[in-house]
């Protein structure tokens, strides 16, 4: 009797500390979507099928969502999620993207302002009924502006080879 | 020399090494020669870290010798100069002296003939000057290192907290075929060594050492003869085994002072300031005379030029007008090559011009290049190991980099590789080890940068994001506030018209909870209790 109402105060105890501990070191926001997030392009294309990379690594932590949705992420995006998650990775579901840049037409822009609403990382300016640019250096290339566009006049160029990111190329296998 | 003799047995040794043949007797003969001006001067505006500089001209303008035509962009990068008179006929994309063999802007200069300079402010006394008018001075005059790496000189000679106690000169040219420092020495070691002072001056330290490889006694002689007359207090010339890569900066160091340079750090770490000869020559001509950097010795050699030597050569001559004084390109010529024949890369074109820090046009017969043979596999004999100077185990990172594993690339140090190709060298298989590692570390630079733009868009979307929320949120209070206005003007018509209170109408309406329900007027309450 003694014996149980001793080992039913210790397991009591026990739960009180537990409940306790879990209030007072509460992880704020979720760490394995943070992990997710870390791993995805940030391109905010929102082909994976979710508003941004975020809510896409969100999703997966929840465990909504397979980890071969990203196309810009490519193989090695799969591989490195695979590889946090301890899962198989799998092919991407659709082709992998290569990364261009959004090019505006000044010249026939009409200044409506839709792209810029559309653009997930501000990366255009302009105003409305004045001509909008693209800010080359944030543009992630997710293409969502190319569609609200009523006058056609947004294009994706590949991005040119410079010198501050040009590689040494590897050897030829042995 | 008892100074010599001093250096000599104090000199510490480093790991590996190789012994190379020298093949520096094919340009050293034959005194330096002058360059003439070429009738057009290319100057690339690309600076160091892949920035470009600013244009200070416009496409038409008239520029004189020694004219500052681009800018620092940040302004820690140091102006180009215009190295003779002329008018600016394009600015444009041509061909750069770089590995990649990609076209980037460049100012065009076609020369006049007049060579008109503009007036350079020479003084006389450099100790009356302050020493940060004399870094600013060496920071207008365009220097940077000459060696090779192009650091501007003078953010290394404010070396900020790390206070310095020595400052060496590297004169260890260590690669086979170059001879410009050596030539610089024989021809001016005089103003090398006023530069020695003039930076140890500026450094506020008391002494300096001149490291100079063994296998260059007619430059020893000069030195020495120079130092024998006197008047150049704290520097000493100490002759170095001709290994190599002794002229790598951090190697030098190590063989001269004992002292070991941090891994990722810098020689200041080590109490040391390390500059090339000719910079220290273009440091005295730019403090005392007050001339900018406008040419440098650049040694023209190999089997594929009939007439190799040094040549004082303007900046921004193309590589091919330098080719021609030089008799052109023999018949059994076959690769062009910008540096030595172990650090060097193959230029696809002689369209580009001589820089600030182009010590070497290598031309190479095909018999001088011993074609290359095709790899085989790895043997583990562990040769690399031995003859890896900073002390690695190329072949643990060749299979990193093969199997593309960045976390083991690191484990073993691979930013610590200076690329120096001993490892390549001995490989008894042929493995191209050094092309590997630098293939593997731009891979991984660029990794880098990719996750840094990653950051940036998605600081980009969240800041977006939260905004738009924002938004939302301001418009719905906007609304309510609005609402709120609409039924207090509607409420006091009615008390205008009847006293009996309408309580029920103001208290009575459902509210979400925000901001605005404080901001109800406290008056409200009271009507309620009376």
């Amino acid at each position: 009797m003694l014996a149980a109402l001793l080992l039913g105060g210790v397991f009591a105890l026990l739960g009180l500390l537990l409940g306790w501990s879990s209030i007072r070191f509460k992880v704020a926001g979720d760490p394995l979507a943070d992990e997710i997030d870390a791993l995805l392009p940030q391109t905010q294309c929102a082909q994976c099928g979710f508003p941004g990379c975020r809510p896409y690594a969100e999703a997966i932590a929840r465990g909504d969502a397979e980890i071969n949705l990203c196309p810009p992420g490519g193989e090695a995006g799969v591989r490195a999620l695979a590889e946090l998650l301890g899962v198989e990775p799998q092919p991407l579901a659709s082709p992998p993207a290569v990364r261009r840049l959004a090019v505006i037409d000044e010249a026939r822009c009409i200044g409506c302002t839709l792209c810029l609403q559309a653009c997930p990382v501000d990366a255009i300016v302009g105003a409305a009924r004045l001509m909008h640019t693209v800010i080359a250096a944030e543009c992630t290339g997710c293409e969502l502006c190319l569609s609200p566009c009523p006058v056609d006049c947004i294009r994706m160029e590949p991005i040119p080879q410079t010198i501050a990111d040009w590689r040494w190329p590897a050897p030829k296998a042995a | 020399m008892a100074g010599t003799k001093g250096g000599m047995s104090r000199l510490s040794a480093f790991h590996g090494g190789i012994h190379l043949e020298n093949h520096k007797e094919v340009s050293s003969s034959g005194g330096l020669r002058i360059c003439p001006i070429p009738p057009r001067l290319l100057f690339p505006l690309l600076q160091r870290y892949g920035r470009n500089a600013r244009p200070l001209v416009s496409v038409g303008e008239r520029v004189l010798k020694g004219q500052p035509i681009a800018g620092g962009d940040p302004a820690a990068l140091p102006p180009s100069h215009a190295s003779t008179s002329g008018f600016i006929t394009a600015i444009e994309d041509r061909l750069l002296p770089h590995p990649s063999g990609l076209y980037g802007p460049c100012i065009v200069l076609d020369a006049d003939g007049e060579d008109e300079a503009v007036e350079f402010a020479a003084i006389s006394d450099y100790r009356a000057l302050p020493r940060e008018e004399l870094r600013r001075r060496v920071h207008a005059a365009g220097i940077v290192g000459m060696g090779g790496a192009g650091f501007p000189t003078a953010l290394k000679v404010n070396p900020g907290a790390r206070a310095a106690d020595t400052l060496i000169l590297n004169c260890a040219e260590c690669e086979p075929y170059i001879t410009c420092d050596d030539r610089l020495m024989r021809h001016a070691s005089a103003e090398v060594l006023e530069g020695a002072r003039i930076l140890m001056h500026i450094l506020q330290v008391e002494s300096c050492l001149v490291g100079i490889e063994n296998d260059m006694p007619e430059a020893i002689e000069a030195v020495e003869s120079e130092l024998a007359r006197g008047g150049h207090r704290g520097i000493e010339i100490v002759p170095v085994p001709a290994i190599y890569p002794t002229g790598s900066e951090k190697l030098l160091i190590r063989v001269l002072t004992g002292r070991e340079v941090p891994a990722s750090g810098i020689p200041a770490n080590a109490g040391v300031v390390c500059q090339n000869v000719a910079t220290a020559a273009a440091v005295y001509r730019a403090v005392l005379h007050g001339e900018p950097l406008l040419s440098r010795i650049v040694t023209v050699t190999g089997g594929g030029v009939p007439w190799p030597g040094n040549w004082l050569t303007r900046i921004g001559t193309p590589i091919a007008d330098l080719v021609q004084r030089c008799g052109g390109y023999t018949q059994s010529a076959d690769r062009l090559i910008l540096g030595g024949p172990m650090m060097g890369f193959a230029l696809s074109s002689d369209e580009a011009p001589i820089t600030k820090t182009t010590n070497c046009i290598l031309v190479l017969t095909a018999r001088e290049m011993a074609a290359r043979q095709p790899p085989m596999p790895c043997i583990r004999c562990g040769a690399c190991a031995e003859a890896c100077p900073v002390e690695l185990l190329p072949q643990q990172l060749y299979w990193y980099s093969r199997s593309d594993n960045p976390e083991r690339l690191a484990d073993h140090h691979l930013a610590d590789c200076i690329e120096c190709g001993c490892c390549d060298f001995v490989c008894p298989s042929h493995i191209p080890l050094a092309q590997y590692f630098r293939a593997s570390k731009s891979k991984l630079a660029a990794q880098r940068r990719e996750r840094d733009q990653a950051d940036q868009a998605r600081g980009r979307f969240e800041a977006r994001q939260a905004r738009k929320q924002r938004e939302l949120r301001e418009k719905a209070e906007a609304d309510k506030r609005k609402k709120e206005l609409l039924r207090r003007a509607t409420s006091t018509d009615k008390d205008a018209g009847a006293d009996t209170g309408e309580i029920g109408g103001l208290a009575a309406p459902p509210e979400g909870p925000g901001p605005s329900r404080s901001a109800r007027p406290a008056q409200h309450d009271e009507t309620r209790e009376s």
